[in-house]
């Protein structure tokens, strides 16, 4: 009791200390500054997807779910970040070890390499695919023999598309969401050291069971935030995939490529409709990300260095 | 491999996880950037020369890199001012504004992009006041404002939020025994102290803006000259089937992105050294 009465005492202190520092009209005035600015720039958007879609009641809603393009369009987007995501999983781990239980030169350059995904537009990244796998090919032009055998013309002869097909939505939506894994587990594993680790190999651990019975569990919430922001972006990514796609409806269209057509066709309802979908994902993200960060909040305090810059693109 | 072989360190895996590592970057980042470089390599210098500042083209950099540079101007009093009110006042649902901050990174652009159009448009919810007053937003250049505005909302609060929490309350105490308002402690005291964040996160924001795609291409209208953005053009050359064009511009956005990235880290580097 004694416990909780000094907190209470200390609590309401900060508070006093705190209250006396600003005027209440300044108080108001900030909070409602900003109340109004998150409230146009972010609810009033919001809520507006969610009117949209609703325009014309729950059957038309529902109607466009039904549509057998948007369900290929849903299927599609859940493949691809079904393969992006588990693929940068994987690569985020094998870099954090790499770079957190080891030291060697140029790890800083490496680190950098990492993020570089995250400064280049979106429609860049989908270009270079194009550049490389397009029916032009590498160089290709520029060669003497006009279509010269690089990469995009041998697959092409292999009969297997990688431009407006779905491998290349695949690529394209691997390089935009690349560095999200790596990027939170290595401040994460970096700050919890080698000790525990080393305890494993002494008492007779091999590699493997030290990696996946003593650094796994340790950074596991890590890895899961890492997830979760790697899947929003890999099911929303836009312009990449828009670059590389071709927008064959059934075949190539993933969910935000299939908001597009309908929105470009005049079919505003049913592209809110679809894109609501996409606005639930969201907020399924953010309220998994807050509650990891509730919850977690130490384990991910060595992380806040990189939280304002995992989204840049 | 002296290069790289780790020193103290007896854990296992270290060849392993590397050369994953290495492989996996190699393949899916640098050898298609490279690609970029090497096509646009073969350019003559008169023909990229031209490709990068026709005059459609020059347009739309001052587009992209005028309003990218008004949105996160914009983003830093507002961002200073939420993260403020969100670390410093108490007041029903701040955990969720708290969270709500994030929803430019966790919502789709291209969703973003048409609840922006949808809103501003001639008979939107704000449109159809705004319109009638004079104010027209949707495919307008005002319009690529808002777009970009929104999608860098989040640097500047996430920047400033750490830095604001760590400030000592000490330093304002002594800042008011010694005579100085409230105001005067902010802007001497406490404004100096947040001003690298401020900066890495208008800097951060920038960047984002220059690049963006999806949640601008609803609201502006693309009319050339006028409210078409690089990213988009790059598109545009590419349906054309202009793969030197787009090549050309999508250098130029690379190296602009590339040298604001090493700007921001230089910096970076700068503050941490200071401060230690």
């Amino acid at each position: 009791m004694a416990g909780n009465v000094s907190t209470l005492v200390y609590v309401a202190k900060h508070r006093q200390r705190r209250s006396l520092k600003d005027p209440l009209w300044v108080r108001v005035l900030l909070i409602g500054a900003a109340l109004l600015f998150v409230g146009l720039f972010l609810l009033v958007p919001m809520a507006s997807v969610f009117a949209e879609g609703l325009k014309k009641g729950w059957g038309a809603y529902f109607a466009a779910f039904r549509d057998p393009d948007a369900l290929a369009a849903i299927r599609l987007t859940l493949l691809t970040a079904g393969i992006a995501v588990p693929l940068n999983l994987v690569f985020g781990l094998a870099a954090s070890w790499a770079i957190a239980k080891f030291e060697f030169r140029g790890k800083a350059l490496l680190i950098s390499l990492i993020e570089l995904p995250f400064a280049v537009s979106p429609v860049v990244s989908g270009l270079v695919y194009v550049l490389l796998f397009g029916a032009q090919g590498w160089w290709g032009p520029y060669l003497p023999s006009g279509e010269h055998p690089w990469l995009g013309s041998w697959l092409n002869g292999q009969d297997i598309q990688v431009i407006f097909a779905v491998p290349g939505i695949v690529l394209a939506t691997i390089f935009v969401t690349f560095p999200f894994v790596a990027r939170e587990l290595i401040p994460i594993m970096q700050v919890r050291g080698n000790d525990e680790e080393y305890a494993a190999l002494t008492l007779g651990a091999n590699g493997w069971q030290t990696f996946f019975r003593v650094t796994l569990p340790n950074v596991k919430w890590g890895l899961f935030y890492g997830v979760i922001l790697c899947n929003a972006r890999a099911m929303g990514e836009f312009g990449a995939v828009s670059v590389v796609s071709g927008h064959i409806r059934g075949l190539t269209n993933t969910m935000p490529l299939h908001v597009e057509i309908l929105y470009n066709e005049y079919n505003i309802q049913a592209a809110f409709a679809v894109a609501s979908l996409l606005t639930l994902l969201a907020l399924v993200t953010l309220v998994l990300k807050n509650l990891v960060e509730w919850r977690h909040r130490r384990v991910l305090e060595a992380a806040t260095a990189s939280t304002t810059r995992q989204f840049i693109s | 491999m002296s290069l790289l072989r780790p020193q103290r360190s007896a854990l296992p895996g270290f060849g392993l996880s590397l050369g994953i590592t290495v492989a996996y970057l190699s393949l899916i980042v640098l050898l298609p950037l490279s690609a970029v470089f090497v096509k646009a390599a073969g350019f003559s210098p008169v023909e990229f020369w031209q490709a990068v500042t026709s005059p459609r083209v020059l347009a739309s950099y001052r587009l992209t890199f005028g309003a990218s540079f008004l949105a996160a101007l914009a983003n830093v009093p507002a961002g200073v001012i939420l993260a403020w009110v969100l670390i410093r006042y108490d007041f029903p649902g701040r955990r969720i504004v708290d969270a709500l901050v994030d929803l430019p990174f966790a919502l789709p652009t291209a969703v973003a992009g048409i609840a922006l159009t949808a809103i501003y448009a001639k008979n939107g919810w704000l449109g159809q006041w705004l319109e009638p007053a004079g104010f027209k937003v949707a495919y307008t250049w005002i319009g690529v404002w808002v777009a970009l505005t929104f999608v860098g909302l989040p640097f500047v609060v996430r920047t400033v939020q750490p830095v604001l929490e760590e400030l000592e309350p000490e330093l304002e105490e002594a800042a008011a025994t010694l005579g100085a308002t409230r105001g005067q402690t902010f802007w001497r005291v406490m404004f100096p102290a947040l001003r690298p964040a401020i900066i890495t996160g208008f800097a951060l924001a920038f960047a984002r803006a220059v690049g963006e795609y999806g949640s601008v291409v609803f609201i502006s209208g693309n009319m050339p000259l006028k409210t078409e953005i690089t990213p988009l053009l790059i598109i545009t050359k590419l349906e054309q089937y202009d793969y030197r064009g787009a090549t050309a511009l999508a250098v130029v956005l690379l190296v602009g992105s590339f040298t604001l990235l090493l700007l921001i880290q230089l910096f970076q580097r700068r503050t941490r050294g200071a401060r230690a």
